[in-house]
């Protein structure tokens, strides 16, 4: 570890759901025939204009509302204007003057502490192309060009790798929780920045910010910036602090090493200006109120209740919230009045452990929450044993049926306490011997007499009624 | 006197009658494309292969037209007079250029322009200079050129023009005719090719105020595609036009319109004013109040370089799509820079470098504020000071330019500013006002044109009074080279 003091900033940029791209009717969906999502503009024919997907600008809103922004009365669009072979247009569209959202805050959990995050901005932008390099040649798909980006800017606020990605995983999972992002890393869609400085405890100024780009994935962003720590403090130890320039840098997988861009003062001027295509617009309080109302219970959120209202343990919650779908099944189940802990319970361990071993998802998964009030209400009225419960979980998972047609007569526990008062004399009329030793001390001889009614019985006996009626028999 | 001379009723009336058929006058059309290419390069291309179509009770059916080479028109080669773009067949028509072939409209040339649309002189086409049909030693004005010089010489009633300054209403006061382009968002600008998205607009060149009514008609309406445009569907231009007139109130600026402003005026602006007061007594003699204003001169001489400040920056980015890689000829070099930059420089004419220059000069960090930020503002005081007229009057009446089309060869030494009288029209973009130039005389045996400008959405009455003002002269549907005074 290093002894200095690290200053973090993030940039996270997750690509949105949505039908059609965020300026263009073309499709917004992963697509494996390149420039197959494709309208005029997004390869920007002469004479295309941007036409901006409200679907977007509403998940954008939605999430600056989560994150504690402050939210513009006007809406509009900024172009920032570079040359690359990637960008049609010459500019992208983006959000400079006026994000969706500023001065934000949202608390994190890393590791048992909450952490308060700080966001600069939120702003909705358009995506680039897709460049494929080959030897010699270079290959540019349009399908990405034009995909909703949402990007967030958090203040220089973290302190550690760990927290970092803390962050981006809270608010991935955010994102997905509040259904408008899939926040795949696999797939792309959600890249970050990193800034990372180091200074003296006691400094009262920050030290010399490096930026490093492009990297895609949280276990990269990890690593990246316990390299540039380290690299940072090496030279900082060795006094050679004036080595650490204000530049950007890339994250090499391969070499896991960050890698020299280009220093600031070949930083890029992108001409910032308001897209006069684009006419700005009121963000009415009538639609904010319609989508706040849209904001579901977040992760965090979430885990609170279930700990303090139902009284799961801290880590049965966290498992739960782990994931979108888990929360949406644990809910149902609720909602169909099924016991919190009881719901939590088959939750956490049979449902998670079959789909795990099924390797698919909850949202595949047969035994769906009204299956599985089947099998509890049976559990609850006595009919079955858990042990029988269990079985038949299994059978209904992978024969996908009810698990109520299992639940058949020959299955049902006997709980009538007359017919198993009648079993329980007649065993009891043959067994003189082992009654008489029982009364003289031999006290384990009660798991025979229920063994005798169970074998009796097939097993079906309620074992609770039978060892009552045994013991009343006994004395 | 050739059919393609007359006015848009009197064609679609002959081709109703059957005295002509739509195909004849299509080949007719085209012949006489040749004819002013020929004489005074004004086209593109001229679609040698259209043919005539059904003649509907469409007014605009079966009539051949003119379009700038800036408009998008599926399969036929798109320009905007630049060597970018001097072999590109787009594969989608402008939403306008939809709208009028939905009309039964027939296209059949792509006239020749400033590049781009970013010049006033008509001397910036890839295709060479664009000669003024009533003497070839003088400009067209620009960037619509050769659409004004095509319509001025009867090769058919009407012809597309864009217009980010002044780019319809001048070259149609220099080539005798009218142009008119509505209010902002009227025309969709879907599938025109971007110069200054927010001073572009759409509209057109013809030989009367009627024929621009009818043509801007069939052209306008909202488009999904254009988040700029609005719904029009409650407007009529071509019956607002013909309506009798209530009371009209007008007003012109004394500080562009007195004479004693320029001292050293030449005998041409003289006879120019003297011209256009001529026209403001035909106004009061049609019952018109008009009354004189003043205002700021230090506004009035602002305006020039807001536009330029405005109309570069806005083009600087418009333009960043043309590098090669997409469309257009592909550059020279060892890396996608190279070849941007080969494509670029040998794709621009000296004029949109040097305008390019200064869009990007105005939009760099450390001059934004004082250049860009600024000119906008000064955009919006011109525009209050308009919109405070509006209050009081109908519309503004003032003078095109300084006089008639210029020499190509001619020495601009002027001692006295003229800058804002011959700018002025650039308030029209700077607005999105409604604004029409129609011709109001002869100097020298050339025409000049006068403007009316009226408050957005305000088009019905604004050419309401154009068509009025124009009956009370002798200039409608006047052909370049036929009657001089």
């Amino acid at each position: 570890m290093s002894k200095y003091k690290v200053v973090i900033g993030l940039e996270m940029h997750c690509e949105l759901k949505s039908n059609s791209k965020v300026f263009s009717s073309a499709r917004n969906s992963y697509n494996s025939l390149p420039n197959d999502n494709v309208r005029p503009i997004d390869m920007a024919f002469p004479g295309t204009l941007p036409v901006v997907n409200k679907k977007c600008v509403k998940d954008a809103l939605k999430m600056s509302m989560v994150l504690n922004c402050t939210i513009p009365q006007y809406m509009y669009f900024d172009r920032k204007n570079y040359y690359y072979p990637d960008l049609p247009k010459g500019y992208q569209i983006t959000q400079m003057e006026s994000p969706v959202g500023i001065n934000g805050k949202i608390d994190i959990e890393c590791n048992g502490q909450i952490v308060p995050v700080t966001i600069h901005d939120i702003h909705l932008e358009e995506d680039a192309a897709s460049l494929d390099h080959y030897f010699g040649t270079s290959c540019i798909d349009y399908n990405r060009a034009g995909v909703p980006l949402l990007e967030l800017v958090t203040e220089p606020c973290l302190s550690s790798a760990d927290e970092a990605v803390a962050f981006l995983e809270t608010m991935r999972s955010i994102y997905q929780f509040c259904d408008v992002s899939e926040g795949d890393t696999k797939k792309g869609q959600i890249r970050c920045d990193v800034n990372v400085s180091i200074m003296d405890e006691d400094a009262k100024e920050f030290g010399t910010r490096v930026e490093i780009k492009n990297v895609n994935s949280f276990g990269g962003v990890h690593d990246a910036i316990i390299y540039e720590i380290e690299r940072q403090s090496k030279l900082k130890d060795e006094g050679r602090y004036d080595e650490v320039i204000q530049e950007t840098r890339r994250w090499d997988e391969e070499t896991a090493q960050t890698i020299h861009m280009r220093s600031k003062v070949d930083a890029i001027d992108y001409k910032y200006f308001v897209d006069p295509n684009i006419p700005k617009y009121k963000i009415t309080k009538e639609w904010l109120e319609e989508i706040k109302k849209e904001i579901p219970m977040l992760p965090l959120e979430c885990k609170q209740k279930y700990i303090n209202e139902y009284g799961l343990s801290d880590y049965d919650a966290g498992v739960i919230i782990k994931e979108k779908a888990y929360v949406d099944y644990y809910e149902e189940c609720l909602s169909l009045n099924i016991n919190p802990k009881v719901a939590c319970n088959w939750l956490t361990t049979q449902i998670l452990g079959e789909i795990n071993h099924q390797e698919i998802s909850l949202n595949d998964f047969y035994i769906k929450p009204r299956l599985l009030k089947q099998l509890i209400d049976a559990l609850d009225a006595k009919t079955i044993s858990s042990k029988q419960a269990k079985e038949i979980f299994f059978k209904a998972a992978s024969e996908q049926k009810e698990p109520k047609s299992y639940i058949k007569e020959g299955m049902t526990q006997i709980s009538d306490e007359k017919e198993l008062t009648k079993i329980v004399e007649a065993i009891m009329e043959r067994s003189e011997n082992q009654i008489a030793q029982y009364k003289n001390g031999k006290t384990n001889l009660f798991d025979y007499f229920v063994g005798q009614v169970m074998k009796e019985t097939k097993g079906k006996a309620n074992p609770v009624i039978t060892k009552e009626l045994i013991n009343k028999y006994l004395n | 006197m050739s059919i393609l001379q007359k006015s848009i009723t009197e064609i679609h009336e002959a081709l109703k009658n059957k005295e002509i058929t739509s195909d004849q006058l299509v080949a007719e059309s085209l012949q006489k494309c040749h004819e002013v290419e020929d004489e005074y390069n004004a086209f593109v291309t001229i679609v040698d292969d259209a043919k005539g179509g059904c003649v509907t009770d469409d007014l605009l059916s079966g009539i051949p037209f003119g379009v700038k080479d800036n408009y998008s028109t599926k399969d036929i080669l798109s320009t905007a007079s630049s060597n970018t773009l001097k072999d590109y067949v787009p594969f989608y028509d402008a939403t306008s250029i939809e709208n009028l072939k939905k009309s039964g409209a027939i296209i059949v040339g792509k006239t020749a322009m400033d590049e781009f649309g970013l010049g006033g002189t008509g001397t910036t086409a890839h295709t060479g200079k664009i000669l003024n049909p009533w003497d070839k030693t003088r400009m067209c004005a620009g960037s619509s050129s050769g659409s004004a010089a095509s319509v001025a010489s009867g090769c058919y009633p009407y012809a597309l023009g864009s217009d980010t300054g002044d780019s319809i209403r001048k070259p149609a006061a220099y080539c005798g005719i009218v142009g008119y382009k509505p209010t902002y968002g009227m025309i969709s600008r879907y599938g025109l090719f971007a110069f200054a998205s927010s001073l572009d607009h759409c509209g057109v060149l013809t030989r009367s105020v009627l024929d621009a009514a009818i043509v801007v008609d069939a052209m306008k309406g909202k488009d999904p595609n254009d988040m700029t445009s609005w719904d029009s569907s409650h407007i009529n231009l071509t019956k607002a036009t013909t309506k009798k007139l209530g009371e009209v109130r007008l007003c012109y600026i004394k500080e562009l319109c007195d004479i004693s402003n320029y001292p050293h005026a030449d005998e041409t602006l003289k006879q120019h004013l003297a011209n256009f007061q001529e026209t403001i007594h035909k106004c009061e003699d049609l019952g018109w109040k008009v009354e004189e204003v003043s205002i700021d001169k230090q506004l009035l001489d602002a305006l020039a370089s807001v536009y330029v400040v405005i109309s570069c920056a806005e083009a600087t980015s418009n333009l960043s799509n043309l590098t090669g890689i997409i469309f257009g000829p592909r550059g020279k070099g060892n890396n996608w820079e190279e070849m941007m930059m080969d494509h670029r420089t040998n794709g621009f004419s000296q004029l949109i470098k040097r305008r390019l220059v200064i869009g990007s000069y105005v939009l760099q960090k450390e001059n934004q504020e004082r250049y860009f930020k600024n000119a906008q503002r000064v955009r919006r005081l011109l525009v209050d000071e308009w919109k405070r007229l509006y209050e009081k009057y109908d519309a503004v009446i003032l003078p095109v330019g300084s006089g008639p089309a210029k020499k190509f060869d001619e020495d601009v030494d002027m001692i006295d500013n003229t800058t804002a009288l011959e700018e002025h029209l650039q308030i029209g973009n700077f607005g999105g006002f409604p604004s029409i130039t129609i011709p109001n005389g002869f100097i020298d045996n050339l025409p000049v044109g006068v403007n009316l400008t009226a408050n957005n959405y305000n088009d019905e009455l604004l050419l309401n009074i154009a068509y009025h003002l124009e009956a009370s002269m002798p200039y409608k549907n006047q052909i370049a080279g036929g009657r001089h005074e």
